[in-house]
This record gives C-alpha cells, sequence and structure tokens, in this order.
C-alpha cells in the first residue's frame, strides 16, 4: 500500500525515474502533507471569533476553551488556564466540522456487485489511511465521514463512519461508537440499467420489482436465521446436552442486526415509488431505515419519510445525469426540511465534499431555509442521522472539538477554511500547508534530480517491479453517483491516467 | 411565519412570470422597449453607475447612464435596491446537445470517428431542452455548445477533430433564433501519450510503453498535420478557381476558414507537455488558439501570454490533477495567470452544472483572484476570446441587451436573478425545477 501511494506521490515524468522512484523509496519515505498527525495540546483557547453553534445561535467575538479534546466552555468570554494554546481567530468563523454523511474516501474498492446480495462484506476491513481525500476533504471543513459500500446491488456491504485523522492508521479513522451501518440500493443502479459488461450476463434483479423481492427474500432468510438461533441459545440456556449449533451465516448475521436495531440501513434512492416501497418492507419485516441516500425524489413523498422517522441526505443541485435524476430539484432539501424531514447534504464525492458549505448554503436560495438551517444540513442533521449527535454536530460544552475555521461566514462561496480541528488537534491548517509547499517542492525536486543521476548510472540494473500496482489517478472521483461528465459506473475497472507514462515502468515490454 | 413568506415569494414570482409571459417569447414583436431605473448598473466598461438608467430598444442597449429620460412607451422596472450585470457566458458547455446523460437516445455531443470538421453543434441543439430555462435561471444568457470535446462522453477516446462549436442566446423559439453565431471554434481534442488506455470492448485496461505510446502520439500529431496541410492547399484552391472546377470536399472545406485565422481552434489539453506542443503546432501553423481546459495551464503560463494564447478554464471545483498537488492548485490557478498576464475564461463544460459558473468564479476569488476579473472571466472575457465581444460582455450602447437585474453579487450563492433579458426580451424565470418544487409545495399533508 505505502508503495503504490508513494508512486502516485510523484508521478514521475519518465519511466525510469519511475521505477527508480519505487526502488528508492524505502530509502526515502515521503507522505504528502504532513501525514504525522498533529500534537495534542492538553489545552487550548480559540478567541475572538464569530462563532456559530448551531445549536443555540451565534456568538460575536466568542471563545471556545477545548481541553482533552473536548469542547469546554463557549461563550462571549471564558475562564481559560494561561498556559492554554491561543488560536487568535479575529474575523473568522467557527463553525462544528462538516459531517459527510456519503463518503466513499479512505476506501480500497467501494463495491462488491457480483451478487445482489453482499451485506457480508465491510468497509472496515478495506479503509485506506493514505487515501489523500482525506486530506484534501479536512482542508474542506469535513471532519466526520459515512464511509459507505456502493450502489451496484440491493443489499450492499457493512459500512462505518469515519473521523478524517489524517496521518494516523486505519485503526485510528473509526467514530468510537457510531453505530455500524449497511448500505441498501434501489433504482437504476442495483438493476444494472446504465451498466453492462460485454460477455457477462444480466444478473438479477433487472427490475424494480427484482429489488424488492431480493431484499424480502433476503429478510425472510435473515428472520429464520434469527428463530434459529434463537431456539439454539434457549435450548442451551435451558441446559439441553449435545446440542450442535446453527452453522454462521456472515451474509445474514448483518440483516439480522438490522432486525435488531443494531446496524443503521443506509439506501441509495431516487424515485417515489421505491422510498415507499423499501418503507413498506421495513414494516413488513419491523426494521427501520435509518437514512435515504440521494434521495431525489424525496420532496415528494416528504410526508411519509417524516411519519417514519427516516432521514434524507441528498445532494444539492445534481440533476438528469439519469432517467431517475429528472425530477431532481435544488429544492429538495427545503421542501423536506419544511415537512418535518431530518435532512442532509452529503457529497457522495471526494471533490464535492470540499465544500459542502457551499452546497448547503444552495438552501437559502432553493426554498428559503435560513441560515442556521442550513448549516445544520451538514452538521446536526447528518450527525443525528447517524446517531453521533451527543459527540458531534454543534458547538456546545461535553462535545468533541471537531471544529471548522473559516475566514468569512462558511455559507459563502468566498470563505475558505484555515484551520479543521477533530477532538481538539489542528488536523489542517491553511497557512502551514502554504509554508510546507516550497519544502515539499524541493524534497520532490531533490528525490528527482537523485533518480535522474542514477539512472543515468546504470539503468540496466533495475528490473521493473511487476507486483507494484498501478496507482489510479487520483484525480478520479470515487463517487458512485457520478457527475455527468463521468456517466461510466462505478464498479468499471478505473479507467487510466491521463498522462499515462507513469505506468510504462511496470510494464514487462519496458527495456529494462 | 417562514413557511408564509416563502410561499409569498413564490406566488409573487409566478404572478410575475405569468405576467410577463406575454412578452417573455414574444419575439415576433421585438419592438418593445424597456426602461430600468435607479440601479445600480455594473456595465463592465467604464465605472460602476449608482443611480443609473438603461433603456432596452429593439433588443439593444439604446443608453445607459444615470439620469437618463424614460422614453415614451417604454415599460418601466423600477429597479431600485438592484443590480444589473450582463448576463453570464458558459464558455464551454453541452447545452442541448445532452439532456439525460445515461440514455445514449438523449445525448447528441460527440459524432463517431477521429476528424468531423464538418459537424456543427447548432445542428443538434435541441431548444426544448430543460437545460435551457434552468441555466437561464442562473442568470446565464448565453453558451457555447461544444460538440466531440473529448472528456466528458463515454465514446472511448473521442475525436480528435470534433466539430463546429455554436455560440447561442438561451432564448428562441427555434435554434435559428437562438444563433449567435453558428460557427464560432472548431474543436480540436489535442491527443496524449496514453501508456494506459481503457478498452470498452473488453471492459479492461490495457497498458503499452512509453515508446510505442510517443510513437502513436506522433502518428496522431503527424494525422492533424496533414489535415491542417491539405486544408490550406484546399483553402488556397477555393480561393484561386470556381467551386465547379475541383471536387467539394465537406471536411476541409469545414476547416478553411480555420487555416485563413478566421476561425479559432478550441484546443482541449490539461497537460503542460501537450498544452505547450499544440501551442507551438498553432504557432507554427499560423491558427488562431484557444486552449480549452488548461488544468496545467500555470505551468506554461508564460508561452501563453506570450503567444496571445487564451485559456477557457474547465471547473476550479474539480480535484486537483496529481496527488501531490496542493489541495487548492486548480483553485489558485486564476489568480496565478492572472498575474502573469494570461487571458482566460470559466466555464462549466457541462449542461446540469452550468449553473455553478458563478460558484466556481467565486472561487477562485477567494483563492486569490480580483473580484473584477472573476466577474470579466463569465462576461467580458469569454465574448472577447471568441470574438463576441462586439455584440455581447459588457452594458454599453449598441450592445445586444442580454443581461440580469439581481438582488446581489451574482457570483454568490444566495443572490437571486430578478429580471433577465435576452436580446432585449424580458425572458421567463420559469423552468422544470420551480414547477415541480410548486406543484409539490401545494401537496396536501399525507394522512
Amino acid at each position: 500500500m505505502r508503495v503504490s501511494n508513494a508512486l502516485n506521490a510523484h508521478r514521475l515524468r519518465t519511466p525510469f525515474l519511475y521505477i527508480l522512484g519505487a526502488l528508492c523509496l524505502v530509502y526515502f519515505p515521503h507522505s504528502a502533507n504532513g501525514a504525522n498527525p498533529p500534537e495534542a495540546p492538553a489545552v487550548i483557547v480559540i478567541r475572538n471569533a464569530t462563532i456559530l453553534t448551531v445549536s443555540h445561535g451565534t456568538i460575536e467575538h466568542g471563545s471556545i476553551l477545548i481541553t482533552d479534546g473536548k469542547i469546554a466552555e463557549v461563550g462571549a468570554s471564558i475562564n481559560a488556564p494561561k498556559d492554554a494554546q491561543v488560536i487568535d481567530a479575529a474575523g473568522q468563523f467557527v463553525m462544528p466540522g462538516i459531517i459527510d454523511c456519503h463518503s466513499h474516501i479512505a476506501a480500497e474498492s467501494i463495491n462488491e456487485g457480483s451478487v445482489s446480495v453482499s451485506s457480508m462484506v465491510n468497509m472496515s476491513e478495506i479503509l485506506n489511511p493514505d487515501d489523500i481525500d482525506i486530506y484534501r476533504d479536512l482542508a474542506g471543513g469535513v471532519t466526520a465521514a459515512n464511509i459507505l459500500h456502493g450502489s451496484a446491488n440491493s443489499i450492499g456491504g457493512q459500512t462505518l463512519v469515519i473521523k478524517l485523522r489524517w496521518g494516523q492508521p486505519a485503526a485510528k479513522l473509526p467514530f468510537e461508537g457510531a453505530v455500524p451501518g449497511i448500505k441498501f440500493a434501489l433504482g437504476e443502479n442495483p438493476k444494472r440499467s446504465n451498466f453492462s459488461i460485454p460477455g457477462q450476463p444480466r444478473r438479477y434483479p433487472s427490475t424494480r420489482m427484482g429489488v424488492e423481492e431480493t431484499i424480502r427474500g433476503a429478510f425472510s432468510e435473515a428472520r429464520d436465521y434469527k428463530k434459529t438461533w434463537e431456539d439454539y441459545n434457549k435450548r442451551f440456556g435451558a441446559g439441553e446436552k449435545n446440542l450442535i449449533p446453527p452453522r454462521r451465516d456472515l451474509r445474514l448475521e448483518p440483516l439480522v442486526e438490522v432486525l435488531e436495531g443494531k446496524r443503521y440501513v443506509h439506501s441509495h434512492c431516487y424515485r417515489e415509488d421505491e422510498i415507499l416501497m423499501l418503507l413498506h418492507v421495513a414494516k413488513e419485516f419491523g426494521f427501520k431505515v435509518r437514512t435515504f441516500q440521494h434521495v431525489l425524489e424525496g420532496y415528494k413523498v416528504a410526508d411519509e419519510l417524516a411519519a417514519a422517522g427516516v432521514g434524507a441526505s441528498t445532494f444539492s443541485d445534481w440533476w438528469a445525469y439519469k432517467v431517475e435524476a429528472y425530477d431532481a430539484i435544488p429544492y429538495n432539501a427545503a421542501l423536506m426540511t419544511r415537512r418535518g424531514v431530518v435532512v442532509s447534504i452529503n457529497s457522495d464525492d471526494a471533490e464535492e465534499a470540499t465544500h459542502l458549505n457551499q452546497e448547503a448554503a444552495k438552501s437559502m436560495k432553493f426554498g428559503g431555509l435560513s441560515h442556521d438551517e442550513a448549516l445544520k444540513m451538514v452538521t446536526l442533521n447528518p450527525a443525528m442521522q447517524l446517531g453521533i449527535d451527543k459527540r458531534v454536530g454543534t458547538i456546545d460544552v461535553g462535545k468533541d472539538a471537531d471544529l471548522a475555521i473559516y475566514n468569512h461566514d462558511p455559507l459563502s462561496a468566498y470563505a475558505v477554511v484555515q484551520k479543521t480541528l477533530i477532538d481538539g488537534r489542528v488536523y489542517f491548517d491553511r497557512q502551514r500547508d502554504i509554508a510546507e509547499r516550497s519544502e515539499r517542492e524541493k524534497e520532490k525536486k531533490a528525490l528527482i534530480d537523485k533518480f535522474k543521476k542514477a539512472a543515468e548510472k546504470k539503468p540496466e540494473d533495475k528490473k521493473p517491479d511487476a507486483t507494484v500496482p498501478i496507482g489510479q489517478k487520483p484525480s478520479e472521483k470515487k463517487s458512485e453517483e457520478k457527475k455527468p461528465e463521468e456517466k461510466k459506473p462505478e464498479e468499471k475497472p478505473k479507467p487510466p491516467s491521463a498522462s499515462g507514462i507513469d505506468s510504462a515502468a511496470v510494464l514487462p515490454g519496458g527495456a529494462l | 411565519m417562514k413557511t408564509t413568506s416563502i410561499f409569498l415569494r413564490i406566488a409573487l414570482i409566478f404572478t410575475a412570470a405569468s405576467a410577463l409571459a406575454g412578452q417573455a417569447f414574444a419575439q415576433s414583436q421585438p419592438s418593445t422597449s424597456y426602461a430600468l431605473t435607479h440601479a445600480k448598473i455594473f456595465t463592465l466598461a467604464g465605472s460602476t453607475i449608482e443611480d443609473g438608467t438603461l433603456i432596452i430598444r429593439d433588443g439593444k442597449i439604446a443608453a445607459v447612464g444615470a439620469g437618463l429620460d424614460v422614453p415614451m412607451g417604454a415599460q418601466v422596472i423600477d429597479a431600485k435596491g438592484l443590480q444589473v450585470y450582463p448576463g453570464l457566458f458558459d464558455s464551454i458547455t453541452q447545452m442541448g446537445l445532452r439532456e439525460i446523460g445515461a440514455v445514449s437516445a438523449t445525448v447528441d455531443s460527440t459524432e463517431t470517428g477521429s476528424y468531423n470538421p464538418d459537424v456543427v453543434a447548432a445542428t443538434a441543439v435541441s431548444p426544448s431542452s430543460e437545460h435551457i430555462p434552468v441555466t437561464r435561471a442562473a442568470g446565464i444568457t448565453e453558451v457555447l455548445a461544444v460538440p466531440g470535446s473529448g472528456g466528458f462522453d463515454s465514446s472511448g477516446s473521442g475525436g480528435v477533430i470534433g466539430g463546429q462549436a455554436s455560440a447561442i442566446h438561451l432564448t428562441g423559439w427555434t435554434i435559428d433564433e437562438m444563433l449567435i453565431k453558428k460557427s464560432a471554434a472548431m474543436v480540436l481534442n489535442w491527443p496524449e501519450i496514453e501508456t494506459q488506455t481503457f478498452d470498452f470492448a473488453t471492459f479492461s485496461r490495457k497498458e503499452k510503453p512509453y515508446s510505442e505510446a510517443k510513437q502513436e502520439y506522433d502518428k496522431q500529431v503527424n494525422e492533424i498535420t496533414d489535415w491542417i496541410e491539405r486544408a490550406r492547399h484546399y483553402a488556397q484552391v477555393m480561393e484561386k478557381s470556381s467551386p465547379a472546377k475541383y471536387d467539394r470536399d465537406l471536411k476541409l472545406e469545414a476547416l478553411a476558414p480555420v487555416v485563413r485565422g478566421e476561425l479559432p481552434l478550441l484546443v482541449f489539453a490539461d497537460r503542460s507537455r501537450e498544452i505547450r506542443n499544440a501551442v507551438e503546432f498553432c504557432d507554427k501553423q499560423r491558427l488562431r488558439m484557444i486552449l480549452a481546459g488548461g488544468s496545467e495551464a500555470y505551468k506554461v503560463k508564460d508561452l501563453l501570454r506570450s503567444k496571445g494564447v487564451p485559456v477557457i478554464l474547465r471547473p476550479m471545483l474539480t480535484l486537483p490533477l496529481d496527488e501531490d498537488d496542493p489541495y487548492d492548485r486548480l483553485l489558485s490557478q486564476p489568480a496565478e495567470l492572472a498575474a502573469a498576464g494570461v487571458k482566460f475564461a470559466f466555464a462549466s463544460f457541462d449542461n446540469s452544472f452550468a449553473r455553478r459558473l458563478g460558484q466556481n468564479a467565486a472561487n477562485a476569488v477567494a483563492y486569490g483572484l480580483p473580484y473584477d476579473e472573476a466577474l470579466k472571466a463569465v462576461t467580458l472575457y469569454p465574448a472577447r476570446i471568441l470574438g463576441l465581444d462586439d455584440q455581447i460582455g459588457t452594458l454599453e450602447q449598441g450592445k445586444l441587451a442580454n443581461l440580469m437585474v439581481t438582488n446581489g453579487d451574482p457570483l454568490e450563492l444566495t443572490t437571486d436573478v430578478k429580471y433577465l433579458f435576452i436580446r432585449g426580451q424580458l425572458t421567463s424565470m420559469d423552468n422544470r425545477h420551480l414547477r415541480l418544487y410548486e406543484k409539490y409545495s401545494k401537496r396536501p399533508k399525507a394522512q
């Protein structure tokens, strides 16, 4: 993993240099953007800021005291110890860190699309803490994200919530105590309407009818499986001897957790009819849908969503990239909010996540939400949807010090993130990032020069390493709901890098 | 209370829209004249007028200034507290060429084959596209519809010469009424040295050595050279003999204005190596070049300035090309290009995201571009780059009245466009999204 990422990081200009780069990495480990996790000072005080608490209004010239990663005090005047590290935020705006309820960053892969029920796979097993998109989104004020499996199948993989602790190992990314989830998907994606691979037969289901049947079938099995275990446990508990326990089923176990309310269902959907379909199925089997994702026609069934107590996590203004997105309107978030639905604005895309504050602001223009209501779309509401609102989502005493500091009102296109804090640590600092750029350039140049020199000496000694994976182009979005210019299905193999030359090194046809 | 005010507002919009509907599309009666009074007018040609009047007559700006007399018969719009700007110009779009991305039957953006200089976007622009009114509502009054521009279509590598881009007004009963300039630029997708390609037939990645990829690149560049040289020869023949005396070749004929330097080449390239090669090629062949994309234009900014090559930048709301690029590499590029004296415009490169044009420009300001430059990069500069600034781009007497009246900064996310004029016609702000919003706002509470 380290090799492939470092290779991406260097993007050397010739095949020669590329190979040599790979070989030299062991001597020059380097990760972009200061990957060492920041120190955690015991006490931080943010002063002179406009504080957008989200829960209790705006505090002008306010201060926030952070001790041990938690918010200890918030107000116009606070008692800060003398040895506190001070962040002077004069003229700046502090808001709760942005929570992205639909993300695919920090993941090695997105879709186990070969079967229609892939509940046995788990995103937590393929977290990639070196994904540069973690840092890019952090630089957009994002502090937590719901890392979802893709939408290729009716019942997708298990999901988790992470904090964007850039520089920490994979084990430190998961949001402690957050309820795990599972991805469901309805409509065109699970029925593979827009995707087909030449030479491969169509996979069931191919219609919305089949999608419903697939989910009902899976929950019928899960209900039986649950009962089998309950019977066994009952008899075991009663002291019955020589019992053979039922065989574990890794596919059904997560669905049993759904039935028991221990795992949240996050369901991809577009059309009003499929939204109601899943609500009916959930009622039949006695489970709750936690969030509908995308839910671009949610405004048509907002009352039903509100009545069922389901959260809606939607896009700001994406539309028309496929038929089921043709009735998408930018008023969706506001309309659902007005009917009592808890609504968040998500990204589904590493780039979109870098300006979710701006995307939230659009709900003021399209539907007239208030400044606070718009802010909630990317803070408190996604926190509620993910069941982490006791910990994050507002600036209140006792909550995690996960904060984004902007130079202007964050609901403006002119606002730029200055600092992002998670657990009271400054994980992103724009001034530091800018200051370190010349050093990074120097280091890169020195490495390239070194490789060049080595290449001139004895290139014939170096052999391509066939096991080095080809790095995917970092600018490729891992979004599964592609923006229109990226219409290809999420599960297709990544198209090649545009620059391309870096891969020549690992080809058997290379001169070396 | 809030709900009431919102519904009131919507109701007002609709009342206004229906009241104006008569004039909205009444292009058969172009004699209507308007007077916008007491407006703050950002002419983008000289200083801003604080309490100004703008007179529209016969589709054009008849007068603009402070304290002007309102002509007899003009419909007066009191714009006190409002601001007037030129309409936004989205200078690379898929407008009208693609309705629903995933449905190929609704997509007409890229023709089969590598060299299609004689296909013209205007031929396939659907005047009834739902994207047009949605885009208009964002204050965008005209766009360049671009065919065969590689990168965002599924037809594999796309073409090399993609066809002719058409500049169109975003209103009109027919495409003929919409046209500003049918042939405004010739699309050229500059080849790349690709060692990895994606084979859609087998759905797998194909790889080849650099030397082979370079050979293919050189071959493609030679092909382009060959086309240009044949077109130049053809143009000479056209000049010197009558049409009866030579075999007509529609493709070469379409390229003739390019080699004569009358029609600019809109060259799509992002990496500095390809940009440099394309600039050198156009320089040598004496072709007018507009760079499109330009993600690494900053690396060749001196060359672009010295050769006078303008750039239509792809949206800055895009991730950097490389993992070790600064996270704000694309966002800060416009400021860097402006400081270096490179001319550029912003564009959406899309249809459904066209309404993010202003947002893109504002983001460039957030990362250092002077505000006036950002505003001009979505109004005057695209007009100038495409040679249309004699007609649009500023609010000056004699120019087409393509303009918007807003309640604030047109680049900011929360600003509303109150009135939109295209060719002097007060144009409807109604659109698919507003209609669905109104319809479902009225849904009775479900039981």
